[in-house]
């Protein structure tokens, strides 16, 4: 992977590095048989705690445990997410269209409220919608998700146009285009093609980010995983925790390879190539600051 | 407008509290994330097993997620801190280490391949390598990015506020149940705070990402 950092060994750098090895593995091992140890001396590993995902107790059975969490909760999170996403996109595509406005009156505004947008915690944008817009629980997630998104997406396709060559727009105007139809028609495409893999790392981010959601009392996968603890007791916060990580985390997983992969295809088809996700915050593009 | 100024002091310590969490988790993060960062591109399979495993398990976790680990499920596992303060300092060190490690990864690699290959050549060992040639100059390339990360840990630190922590968030909460009439100038009033963090930060990001552009 990072073979440039050490050449092919030979055998006495190869016998060091099979120490190292066996250090490192014990090292590791013996974080995990710490973690392991300290779980088993709280009684976590007990199956009947487990079986309250087979067998649960208090008259409930499997199916409504898991509905409770997949369909419910993991339901509301989507759903959210999908509205907010599609808004923020559209919203995010006007505001980089604004911002690259050749006229000053609409392109500092814009720049102004897309700084603003994005210098402001998520959870205070939600907070705002439901407690000084009113909006309902609901609303207030995905307004606060698509005030932020929007300008994040807006700073990454604005940078995905300003990275094309710039043959591109002289060809467009050369061909006797407007500014307009150069911008929808030429720039825009590419720019979209190009930050592909960004786009998608956003959407895992704004995908985490309706877990914010559970701050301000909608009743996404993590408040469904408290709920189902105050209803079957606290001692079963463990249990919750990993299966609610292990949904988060294969639904991420999934978004982000699809990431990977529109970057893989992309390199062979686009001909300015796909930017690397990591390098929208690497490379002359940190408008769009980091996926965090 | 003048509950605002009333408050001042609540919104001060609300204030405080976002920079001391802010502070220590990057400086935490910092330091677990250049050592997981050095793991991933050691030459040691299991120590970059390790590293990989550690950022892809918690870059598709939530902050919330993590948070909820270590307030509420963490008191189940034995773990029972006297306030929310150093549970909210983990979760976000913990988290925030992970984006570190990938944005110092990220700076090694972009390192010229010449550059390690040059120092092979005049026989530096690997340790060598990395301290004296590869992780200078890496290092420009990650201040921009590393400035990236703890502008969103600020952004980030507001979630402790769900939490129990009194930071900007939680005052915030507070301020807004106790004065129901003026919920707008109290929000933007918070809004202010957080912007004069970030903003300043996000420029500075800008300024210095110009600054060693040209390094290569």
């Amino acid at each position: 992977m990072s073979s440039i950092l050490y050449d092919a060994p030979g055998p006495r750098t190869r016998r060091r590095t099979m120490l190292w090895s066996v250090l490192g593995a014990v090292f590791v091992l013996g974080l995990l048989y710490l973690a392991y140890r300290q779980l088993d001396s709280r009684d976590q590993w007990d199956p009947e705690r487990w079986q309250i995902f087979t067998d649960p107790p208090q008259g409930q059975t499997a199916g409504d445990v898991w509905s409770s969490l997949l369909i419910d909760g993991l339901g509301a999170t989507l759903r959210a997410a999908g509205i907010a996403a599609v808004l923020a996109l559209a919203l995010g595509v006007i505001l980089a269209v604004l911002r690259m406005s050749v006229v000053g009156a609409v392109r500092w505004p814009t720049t102004v409220v897309i700084e603003f947008f994005r210098g402001l915690p998520v959870v205070l944008l939600m907070f705002f919608g439901v407690i000084a817009i009113g909006l309902p629980i609901f609303w207030g997630v995905v307004f606060g998700l698509v005030v932020y998104n929007c300008a994040i997406f807006a700073e990454i396709l604005r940078a995905g146009i300003v990275s094309l060559p710039r043959g591109q727009s002289e060809a467009a105007y050369a061909m006797g285009l407007s500014r307009r139809q150069t911008l929808f028609t030429v720039l825009l495409p590419q720019a979209v093609r190009r930050m592909l893999p960004s786009l998608v790392s956003q959407l895992v981010v704004l995908l985490k980010d309706t877990s914010l959601g559970f701050i301000i009392g909608y009743a996404e996968l993590l408040r469904r995983l408290q709920l189902n603890t105050q209803f079957f007791g606290q001692r079963y916060w463990f249990q919750f925790f990993v299966v609610g990580a292990a949904i988060y985390i294969t639904v991420n997983f999934t978004l982000s390879r699809l990431a990977v992969y529109l970057e893989r295809r992309g390199t062979k088809k686009a001909a300015g190539g796909v930017a690397k996700a990591d390098d929208a915050a690497i490379g002359g593009t940190s408008a769009t600051g980091v996926s965090v | 407008m003048d509950t605002v100024i009333d408050e001042l002091p609540l919104y001060w310590e609300g204030f405080t509290t976002t920079l001391a969490l802010t502070l220590l988790s990057a400086v935490i993060a910092l330091v677990v994330g250049t050592i997981l960062g050095a793991f991933r591109v050691s030459p040691v399979p299991t120590l970059r097993w390790f590293g990989t495993a550690y950022v892809e398990l918690v870059r598709n976790t939530p902050l919330t997620l993590v948070f909820i680990f270590f307030v509420f499920v963490a008191p189940q596992l034995g773990w029972t801190p006297d306030d929310f303060f150093i549970p909210a300092v983990v979760a976000l060190s913990v988290y925030t280490a992970a984006f570190v490690c990938e944005a110092v990864r990220s700076g090694i690699n972009s390192v010229g391949l010449g550059q390690a290959e040059a120092s092979r050549a005049i026989g530096l060992t690997f340790p060598q390598t990395l301290r004296l040639v590869v992780l200078p100059q890496a290092f420009r390339t990650v201040v921009p990015p590393l400035i990236n990360i703890f502008i969103a840990l600020t952004k980030n630190s507001s979630v402790a506020g769900g939490f129990f922590v009194a930071e900007l968030f939680g005052v915030a909460r507070q301020l807004t149940n106790a004065h129901p009439a003026d919920i707008i100038p109290v929000l933007i009033g918070i809004a202010a705070f957080y912007l004069v963090i970030t903003i300043p930060a996000g420029i500075l990001a800008g300024y210095v990402e110009r600054k060693v552009a040209f390094a290569r």
